[in-house]
């Protein structure tokens, strides 16, 4: 279930000035973690539907669903929400012939948004990440300040945000503080 | 910053993301109970500290989540390279090649 306290509901950072700069909170979804050895991700891949990168910090998206190359075995697997009792049921059922771990942390995180020509500013305030490296559609586990998030690359401008819930008024207020300094032009 | 580089990733990336994890190629004993107190007692605790190479484990914690090793200058503090949990100790003339 998902949990009832809900952080950053509601809330919204914009800018003056078309496109510079939003961040809003993104739309609960279904997240996964999934541990899986190299042989079998071709039956995981079928199982979620969608193909999984081998590479890390690729990914691939099917219809609405997201698969994350975090780690040699690692993937996080998003997907809306009426979709993640399939997506469990399809894993199970795989268990005998593929050892794996498929984790729901659906509750665990927020994913947040960060758009705008001042995206990449706003992040790099907080971010240890030479963003310029970053190609769009690569994803990372990094830091912001002193809380782990994964950083997705949705766009050259966009930018996707997934923290515990525990951290994420954290984040939320330097994303905050950053967004003033941009709107002042400090 | 320093920026090290992920074997795993393959990727040079802020120090922050990493913690250092001690001593590399250091195997436990598979059978302790039959070590004396003084094998035991330097396994436990005695490390090299060399002046110099130094073989050490790191983990790549807010990314990939790897353990893999690394050389590096105790005294420059540069790392020489870095490279794959469970690969054998480079040698020498292989740190050498590889120092930036
Ligand atoms: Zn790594």
């Amino acid at each position: 279930m998902l949990q009832e306290h809900r952080h950053l509901e509601g809330r919204r950072i914009a800018t003056q000035g078309p496109g510079v700069l939003r961040v809003e909170r993104i739309e609960d979804c279904a997240r996964f973690s999934l541990r899986v050895a190299d042989g079998n991700i071709a039956l995981a891949s079928k199982a979620f539907g969608c193909d999984l990168p081998r590479t890390i910090g690729a990914t691939s998206d099917s219809g609405a669903r997201l698969a994350l190359c975090l780690g040699p075995d690692e993937w996080q697997l998003l997907a809306p929400l009426d979709g993640r009792d399939a997506i469990e049921a399809k894993f199970a059922a795989l268990y005998p012939k593929m050892p794996h771990s498929l984790v729901d942390v659906s509750h665990r995180e927020v994913g947040i948004v960060v758009e705008g020509t001042g995206a990449t500013l706003a992040l790099r305030s907080a971010c240890p990440l030479d963003l310029r490296d970053m190609a769009v559609a690569t994803v990372t586990r990094t830091v912001f300040d002193k809380a782990q998030i994964i950083l997705f690359r949705e766009g050259e401008n966009r930018f996707r945000i997934e923290v515990w819930q525990s951290f994420a008024d954290h984040v939320w207020g330097i994303l905050q503080a950053a967004g003033r300094e941009i709107e002042l032009g400090i | 910053m320093l920026l090290i580089r992920c074997p795993y990733c393959a990727a040079e990336r802020p120090e922050v993301e990493f913690v250092y994890a001690g001593e590399a190629h250091i195997a436990r004993p598979s059978d302790p109970s039959a070590l004396t107190d003084e094998q035991w007692k330097n396994h436990l605790f005695i490390r090299t500290n060399p002046r110099g190479a130094h073989f050490e484990r790191w983990r790549h914690l807010h990314g990939c989540g790897r353990f893999f090793n690394a050389v590096r200058d105790t005294v420059t503090d540069k790392f020489a390279m870095t490279y794959r949990a469970g690969l054998p100790r480079p040698t020498a003339s292989e740190i050498k090649e590889a120092r930036p």
